[in-house]
């Protein structure tokens, strides 16, 4: 689904140059669920937004389901993005003035889906998130962890191949963080990829698989097998010393 | 463009930001609005003046008598002289550029009330006119006729009296038709009651004040000899009344033993040369309009444009949401210059409806005020209507289009990260 092969990034800042990922090779297959993990500014969302083509990279390859994604046209991007890719954010990016389906609609819209139809499909989607009684609200109305479910489900509207979240449970508390990844869970059940950058290790821990940036370089990825290693390690992590 | 959800999605965008989109408006509705309300009232000025000499032949000249300015063959200078009866035979025989030709008398109303019926009197200006003076200078009878060739031929003692006149000489129910009026000192029958045309005046005062005698009977029934005031011509069609006016000039001095080089004279001017200066303000006032509103409008649009570029600057959070979510390029670009044509075109449309609905008031209040006022049908015609609509919407594009561009040159990551 996913193949990364050396891939180099860096950010010009005026005359220094910031070499951000210093050779990433990373692959995941379709339907696997993945979380980044790493200290702040380590990349994770620069890597992210290289996989979900809205940046670009330097050095070496990237192929998404078979193909090359490099120097496309913008509207080409647009278009892939919109077929392949579902993004929540941390700070869920609705648009501020329409409406929880509108919002959830929108990817129809680009797809040139018509109002009537893509309305009652956004309806289904939040139904499905248990938003349907706030179909009419406004973002400013809801919760952040309605908001974050609104953004999921317009990530989901346009039934994509792959979910990509950064840090999406960054803004709420444990509980609702809990009831985030439980819907990310359900839809990485029904065979979508979905990759998550994180900063709590508890919500990693209910990934398949775990990618810990360092320096710009994958520095462990901890398989599902291993994981309860990883529970035990990080348990231990949190125990006073 | 006929795509309904792009335009759900303007309007749902400028009702966010009413205020925003309002003040965006104002420019180019203040632009448009100016330019209606000058253009027409350029307009209104020019049919105003248009009118009052549209029924007046434009190919016509007049002549009168001044004192001559060069002593010339024995005479000395400023000595007084009069066209005769022999100067119109002549002309009438021998140039054949002339269409119609009217010699005039003028009567005398600086010598107080010249009109007297029973107990009232009036102060008139009168003419002994032909009835081609007509054809020269509109009239038209609300009541009765106009003069005749048989009243000139036989010199009746009729006569046809402006509206003015019927007021001060007559009581309100009372028919002035086959009344009769003392016109200093000799009895006419009232013929008929005239309307002037145009506004154009010739020997002064009120047109409404005016009595018009057979030209033939005022010069035997005042003893005027054969002496000719005034008389007024047109040329044929294909001749130009200035080259006319010259030829005229020339055989008159002839006639009357002026010097060639006297200028004074023989006092004459053309209708034609008169028109001419006319259309050139006319149009030199509608050039101005246009340079001022476009200007105007410019500004207005150059405002829209601005304010767009802060409308995206404002929205570049909510541009790179739309596109991680797959908008493409396009689609933004055609988004924001819709919304730039829209608000554009809406301004644009309320200030020419506004523009248009003051002028038809104004227009109102100045049938009101009758035809005395030189300003007349402040109208807008379609023509420069749909122009100005058109001007709206290509620079409604070229404002939406700058901020597009701008739009889409940022990445979609950087838009993102905007706070
Ligand atoms: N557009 C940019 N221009 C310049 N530097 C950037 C840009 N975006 C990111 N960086 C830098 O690149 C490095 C990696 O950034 P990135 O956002 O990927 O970190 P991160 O791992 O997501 O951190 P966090 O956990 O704080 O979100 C940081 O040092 C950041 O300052
Ligand atoms: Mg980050």
């Amino acid at each position: 689904m996913i193949k990364l092969n050396n891939i180099h990034k860096s950010y010009e800042m005026g005359s220094s140059k910031l070499h951000v990922l210093k050779g990433i090779d990373l692959e995941i297959e379709q339907g696997e669920f993945v979380s980044i993990m790493g200290s702040s500014g380590s990349g994770k969302s620069t890597l992210l937004n290289i996989l979900g083509m809205l940046d670009n990279y330097d050095e070496g390859s990237y192929h998404l389901a078979g193909k090359l994604i490099a120097n496309m046209s913008e509207k080409k991007a647009a278009r892939l993005r919109n077929e392949m890719v579902g993004f929540v954010f941390q700070s869920f990016n609705l648009i501020s003035f329409k409406n929880a389906m509108e919002n959830v609609a929108l990817p129809l819209y680009y797809q040139g889906v018509s109002r009537k139809k893509r309305n009652v499909m956004a309806m289904e989607y939040l139904d499905k998130l248990g938003l349907k009684p706030w179909a009419e609200h406004m973002p400013n109305e809801m919760s952040g962890g309605q908001k974050q479910r609104v953004a999921i489900a317009r990530a989901l509207i346009s039934k994509p191949k792959i979910i990509l979240a950064d840090e999406p449970t960054g803004a709420l508390d444990t509980t609702t963080s809990y009831e985030v990844m439980e819907i990310l869970k359900e839809i990485n059940e029904i065979g979508i990829t979905v990759i998550i950058v994180t900063h709590e290790h508890d919500i990693a821990a209910m990934t398949q698989k775990i990618v810990r940036l360092k320096d710009g370089r994958i520095h462990e990825v901890i398989r599902n097998g291993e994981l309860s290693e990883f529970r035990y390690k990080y348990s231990k992590e949190l125990q006073p010393a | 463009m006929l795509d309904l959800d792009l335009w759900k999605e303007i309007l749902s965008a400028l009702k966010q930001n009413r205020m925003r989109s309002f003040m965006t408006a104002f420019g180019v509705f203040w632009g448009i609005f100016m330019l209606i309300i000058m253009s027409g009232a350029g307009r209104a000025l020019e049919n105003g003046v248009m009118e009052g000499v549209k029924a007046f032949a434009t190919n016509s000249a007049f002549f009168w008598t001044e004192r001559t300015s060069i002593p010339y063959e024995g005479f000395q200078r400023g000595r007084r002289w009069n066209y005769d009866n022999q100067d119109i035979e002549y002309i009438r025989q021998n140039v054949r550029e002339v269409e119609y030709l009217s010699p005039r008398l003028f009567g005398w109303q600086q010598n107080g009330d010249n009109t007297v019926r029973g107990e009232r009197t009036g102060a008139f200006n009168i003419y002994g006119d032909y009835p081609d003076y007509f054809k020269i200078d509109g009239w038209t009878p609300v009541k009765g006729r106009l003069m005749n060739e048989i009243d000139v031929l036989q010199k009746r003692k009729v006569c046809v009296i402006g509206e003015r006149v019927v007021e001060v000489m007559f009581d309100k129910e009372e028919d002035p038709i086959g009344q009769y009026l003392k016109i200093s000192g000799v009895y006419f029958q009232v013929v008929g009651v005239i309307h002037p045309e145009t506004r154009i005046n010739i020997g002064g005062g009120k047109k409404e004040e005016t009595i018009i005698i057979p030209f033939t009977t005022m010069q035997t029934a005042y003893n005027y000899g054969n002496v000719i005031h005034f008389f007024s011509v047109t040329a044929k069609k294909g001749y130009s009344v200035s080259g006319l006016q010259e030829k005229l000039q020339r055989i008159l001095k002839e006639r009357h033993k002026i010097s060639p080089d006297d200028v004074q004279a023989i006092g004459s001017f053309n209708i034609e040369a008169e028109f001419v200066k006319f259309s050139a303000l006319f149009t030199g006032i509608q050039v101005l309009t246009w340079i001022v509103g476009i200007g105007t409008l410019l500004a207005g649009v150059i405002g829209v444009s601005n304010i767009m570029l802060v409308i995206i600057k404002e929205r570049t959070q909510e541009i790179g949401i739309q596109r991680a979510i797959g908008a493409t390029p396009a689609k933004i670009i055609t988004h924001i210059v819709a919304e730039s044509v829209f608000l554009t075109v809406m301004a644009g449309y309320v200030g020419l409806s506004l523009g248009v609905g003051i002028l038809e008031i104004l227009n109102k209040i100045l049938e009101a005020a009758g035809d005395e006022v030189f300003f007349r049908n402040p109208e807008v015609n379609l023509t420069m209507a749909l122009a100005a609509l058109g001007v709206l919407v290509i620079s409604g594009m070229f404002a939406g289009l700058i901020p597009a561009k701008r739009a889409i040159s940022i990445k979609p990551i950087d838009a993102l990260r905007d706070e």
